[in-house]
C-alpha cells in the first residue's frame, strides 16, 4: 500500500498533536499523584474552620490609629505606594459609610457614623464569586480554614476576579511594583510582579507561625479575629455582644468580615 | 531552477536566522560555573549541608521548589521533612536564601551559564548582603 | 490553495501592505506593553476591563454570526445562500482569531496562558470560553477549508463535513452565550446582572455580523468576478433588520427594568452612559451617537424599497455595525464598571498605545480575512461558484 505525501503529512501532524497532548495530560496527572509527600503544616500555626474578623470602629480613638493598621499591613507585605487612584494597590483601606455600605446610604444617618473611616478589606467570603470565576484556580478558597488565597505564581492577570468581586477588594499590578515600594522592604515576604492581582490574604503567613494578622495586632482591640465556628473565639465574643452588619449581604457571598454598629465606646 | 532568485534569497535569510544563536554569542565563552558557598551563615555551620544532598539539589532543586511553592501556597503546609529526617521551613526567601545569601555568586553562576532566567526573583526578594 | 493568496493585482498588494504596516505598529506597541505592563493602557483599578475586552466581546458576536448564513443553507436547504456560506465561515475564522488575540493582549501574564488548560476549572466561565473559542476555530477551519477544497476539485465535500457544519451551527450560539455568561453571572455588577444578557448578545451578534458580511459581499462583487448573489444579500438584509430591531427592543427592556424599578444600582450605569453621572459624562456623546446610528439604520431597513437599493443597504449595514460596536463593546463593558462597587466613578478612555495595539489586532484579522477571501474567490471564480451539499 503506497502512501502519498499529503497523507503522510496529515498522519504525522495528527500523531504529533495526539502525542503532545497525551504527554501533557500524563504530566499533569503525574503531578497530581505526586502531591503527597514529606510535607506538613507547622504545629505552631493557628488553625480554624473558618477565619473571620470583626471591625469595631468605636474602639479607634483617632484617624491615626486606623492608619496604623493600614501601615502595618502594607509594610509587612511590601505593598507599593503607586501614588494615583488609577493604578493604586491597597489591601486594607478606609471608606466612609455611604461608600463602604452603598445601598444603605441615607442623608439622615447620624453624622458621627457618616464620617467614620470604616476599614475595608477582602471579606474572605464563604461563597466567593472571585473564586468561582478564576479560570486557573489562582485564587482559591483554602479548604482548611476558608481563607480566599492568591497564588501569584499561577495568576494569568485576566482580571476576571476583579470584575467579579462585589466589594472592589482586589488590586492589579499595572506595572512593576518594586520601584513604587516607598516603605522599608520586609525581606521575609515577597513583592509581586507586574500583571498579577493581589489582595488581603488574612496574613496566612503569620497564621502559619502562630501569630494573628498584622492589622489585628496593632488595632488595640478594635479588630477581633478568630474562628467563627469556635464559640469561644474573639470574633464570636464580639458578634455575640454586639449588633453587626456585613457589606452587601443580600448577594449571597457570606462575607467573613463583620462591622460592629453602635459599639460601647464613642470618640 | 525556477524562481532561483527568490529561493536563494530565502535560503540566505534562513541560514542567517538559524545561526543567530551562534553568531550572537561569539566571543562570549563563559567559564565553567563555580557556585560559591562562601556566605556568613554557611561558614558558621559545623556540618555544611543543604536541605538535601548536593547531587539531589543539583538535579532536582527546580522540582523541589515547585513542590514547595504548591505545598505552601495551595495546601497550607509549612514544614518539609528532608531525606535525613530534618525538618525545614519551606521558603525560598527565608530558608534557601538564608544560607545562600550570595545570589550572584551562587544561583546566578549556573543560571547564567545555561542562559536560564527563572522568574522567581521578579517577586522573591534577594538578600542584601553579598547579593 | 494558499498559493492563490500570493497572486494579486496592485490594489490587493497595496491593501496587504497597508495592513502589514498597521500590524507592525501594533506589534511595536505591544512589545512596549509587554515590557512595561498594562499601565500603559487607560484601564484602572476600578475599570479593570477596557477596550481590548470590548473588542473581544463584540467580535465573538461577529464570529458566531458567520454561522448565520450556514444555518439556512445546511439545515433548511436555502439554496440562495449557496455562494455565501464560505464567505460567512471565512469571516468567522479571523473573528475568532481576533477574539483570542484580544484576550492575549489583555492578559497581565500572557506567557502563563496555558495555565487555563493545565489547571482546568469547570466552574469558571472563562475556562469554557477558551475551550469553545478554540473548538469553534478548529471547526470552522476544517469545514471551510474542506468544502472549499472540494469545490475546487469540482466534487462534493466528504460526508463528514456536513455533520461538522451542523455542529458549528450549534456551537456558534454557544460561544456567544458563554461570553455573555462572563458578564451575566457576577453578583456585584448590576448593569450586567440581567437574564437577557445572552439574548442581547445573540441578537446584536446576528445583526452586526451579517451587516459586515453584506458590506464584504458587496466589496467582493465589486473587486472580482465572484457574485454572492442579489438574493443572498437581500436575505442577509432582512436578517439584519429583524435582529437589529430585536436588539434595540432588548435594550429598551433593560431601560424599562432599570428605570421603572427605580433601583439606583440598576439605573446608575445607564444614567452615566446616556446622561452623565455626578459631572462625569465622557461617554455620553458616544452612546448617543450609537443610538442615532441605530435609529437611522432601523429607519432605513424597515422599508423594503430602501433595502433593495444595495448602496443604501450598505450604508444601513455600516450604521448597524458601528452602532452595535459602540453599544456592545464600549458601552457594555465600561458601563459595568461605572460606578464602582463603592459607588464612585472612575472614567475610562483607551490610551494611544492601547488603541494602536487594538488596531494592530484588527489588522491581523483583516489580513487573515483578505487572504482567506482571496483564496475562496479564486477557487470560486474557477469552479463556477456553488457550494455542494
Amino acid at each position: 500500500m503506497s502512501i502519498n505525501r499529503r497523507e503522510f503529512l496529515k498522519i504525522a501532524g495528527f500523531g504529533a498533536v495526539m502525542g503532545l497532548s497525551g504527554a501533557t495530560v500524563a504530566a499533569a496527572v503525574k503531578k497530581e499523584v505526586e502531591a503527597t509527600g514529606p510535607y506538613m503544616t507547622d504545629p505552631k500555626g493557628l488553625a480554624a474552620k473558618r477565619w473571620a474578623m470583626s471591625v469595631d470602629m468605636s474602639k479607634f480613638k483617632s484617624d491615626a490609629d486606623v492608619q496604623k493598621c493600614i501601615d502595618a499591613c502594607h509594610q509587612i507585605h511590601n505593598v507599593p505606594d503607586i501614588g494615583n487612584t488609577k493604578e493604586e494597590i491597597k489591601w486594607l483601606w478606609t471608606e466612609t459609610y455611604e461608600h463602604a455600605f452603598p445601598g444603605n446610604e441615607d442623608e439622615y444617618i447620624a453624622p458621627h457614623y457618616k464620617h467614620l473611616p470604616f476599614l475595608v478589606l477582602c471579606n474572605h467570603c464563604s461563597n466567593p464569586p472571585c473564586v468561582r470565576v478564576c479560570p486557573t484556580k489562582a485564587t482559591f478558597k483554602r479548604k482548611s480554614d476558608g481563607i480566599v488565597m492568591m497564588d501569584m505564581h499561577r495568576c494569568i492577570g485576566c482580571r476576571f476576579c476583579m470584575a467579579a468581586c462585589p466589594y472592589g477588594a482586589r488590586s492589579f499590578n499595572f506595572k512593576d511594583p518594586r520601584p513604587s515600594i516607598k516603605r522599608e522592604l520586609n525581606p521575609e515576604f515577597p513583592t509581586r510582579t507586574k500583571g498579577v492581582v493581589e489582595k488581603c490574604t488574612f496574613c496566612y503567613e503569620r497564621l502559619a507561625k502562630g501569630v494573628k494578622p498584622a492589622c489585628v495586632e496593632v488595632s488595640n482591640g478594635a479588630l477581633a479575629f478568630g474562628d467563627i465556628d469556635d464559640p469561644n473565639s474573639d470574633v464570636r465574643k464580639v458578634l455575640d455582644a454586639n449588633f453587626t452588619i456585613r457589606r452587601k449581604p443580600e448577594i449571597g457571598t457570606h462575607p467573613s468580615v463583620y462591622y460592629v454598629i453602635g459599639g460601647k465606646e464613642h470618640d | 531552477m525556477y524562481d532561483s532568485g527568490k529561493i536563494i534569497v530565502g535560503l540566505v535569510i534562513f541560514i542567517v536566522i538559524a545561526t543567530l544563536p551562534f553568531t550572537l554569542n561569539l566571543g562570549k565563552a563563559v567559564a565553567k560555573p563555580s557556585p560559591s558557598i562562601d556566605t556568613p551563615v554557611i561558614n558558621q555551620m559545623a556540618k555544611k549541608q543543604c536541605v538535601e544532598s548536593k547531587d539531589d539539589m543539583k538535579t532536582a532543586h527546580m522540582q523541589m521548589l515547585n513542590n514547595w511553592r504548591d505545598e505552601v501556597v495551595r495546601e497550607g503546609s509549612r514544614l518539609y521533612t528532608a531525606k535525613d529526617g530534618k525538618s525545614y521551613n519551606m521558603s525560598l526567601q527565608n530558608t534557601c536564601m538564608n544560607c545562600h545569601s550570595n545570589k550572584k555568586k551562587f544561583c546566578d553562576e549556573c543560571h547564567n551559564y545555561v542562559a536560564v532566567k527563572p522568574y522567581c526573583w521578579d517577586c522573591h526578594l534577594v538578600p542584601k548582603e553579598g547579593a | 490553495m494558499i498559493e492563490k493568496a500570493l497572486k494579486g493585482g496592485c490594489k490587493y498588494w497595496t491593501w496587504v501592505t497597508a495592513l502589514l504596516a498597521i500590524i507592525g505598529i501594533g506589534v511595536a506597541c505591544y512589545i512596549y506593553q509587554f515590557t512595561v505592563g498594562l499601565g500603559i493602557t487607560g484601564m484602572s483599578r476600578d475599570v479593570s476591563w477596557g477596550f481590548y475586552i470590548a473588542q473581544f466581546t463584540f467580535l465573538v458576536g461577529v464570529a458566531a454570526s458567520g454561522v448565520m448564513v450556514v444555518l439556512p443553507f445546511y439545515l433548511h436547504d436555502y439554496k440562495a445562500f449557496g455562494k455565501i456560506t464560505v464567505l460567512g465561515e471565512f469571516l468567522a475564522i479571523p473573528a475568532v482569531i481576533m477574539c483570542m488575540l484580544f484576550i492575549f493582549v489583555d492578559m497581565g501574564q500572557p506567557l502563563r496562558v496555558l495555565n487555563v488548560l493545565l489547571h482546568p476549572t469547570p466552574n469558571s466561565v472563562m475556562f469554557y470560553d477558551m475551550c469553545v473559542l478554540a473548538g469553534y476555530l478548529v471547526l470552522n477551519i476544517i469545514v471551510g477549508w474542506t468544502c472549499l477544497g472540494a469545490e475546487r476539485k469540482g466534487i462534493a465535500p466528504p460526508k463528514w463535513a456536513k455533520p461538522l457544519a451542523i455542529l458549528s451551527i450549534v456551537w456558534a450560539p454557544s460561544i456567544h452565550t458563554v461570553t455573555a455568561f462572563l458578564y451575566a453571572g457576577l453578583p456585584g455588577r448590576h448593569f450586567w446582572l440581567s437574564a437577557i444578557m445572552a439574548a442581547r448578545f445573540l441578537s446584536s451578534a446576528f445583526a452586526a455580523g451579517p451587516a459586515l458580511l453584506i458590506i464584504l459581499a458587496l466589496i467582493v462583487r465589486k473587486n472580482s468576478n465572484f457574485d454572492p448573489g442579489k438574493e443572498a444579500i437581500q436575505t442577509l438584509g432582512k436578517i439584519v433588520t429583524y435582529f437589529m430591531i430585536t436588539s434595540c427592543f432588548f435594550l429598551g427592556l433593560e431601560f424599562f427594568t432599570a428605570f421603572y424599578s427605580g433601583i439606583p444600582g440598576h439605573m446608575n450605569p445607564f444614567i452615566y452612559l446616556y446622561a452623565g453621572l455626578e459631572g462625569h459624562n465622557q461617554l455620553v456623546p458616544l452612546m448617543w451617537f450609537s443610538t442615532i446610528l441605530a435609529v437611522v439604520a432601523v429607519g432605513i431597513l424597515v422599508f423594503p424599497f430602501l433595502r433593495r437599493n444595495e448602496t443604501i443597504l450598505a450604508i444601513a449595514s455600516a450604521a448597524v455595525f458601528f452602532s452595535l460596536w459602540i453599544d456592545k463593546g464600549f458601552g457594555l463593558i465600561v458601563g459595568g464598571f461605572v460606578p464602582n462597587p463603592f459607588e464612585r466613578i472612575t472614567e475610562y478612555w483607551p490610551t494611544t498605545p492601547e488603541f494602536l495595539i487594538a488596531l494592530g489586532v484588527w489588522g491581523i484579522g483583516f489580513l487573515i480575512l483578505t487572504v482567506l477571501y482571496k483564496i475562496a474567490i479564486s477557487v470560486k471564480e474557477e469552479s463556477g461558484g456553488e457550494a455542494i451539499h
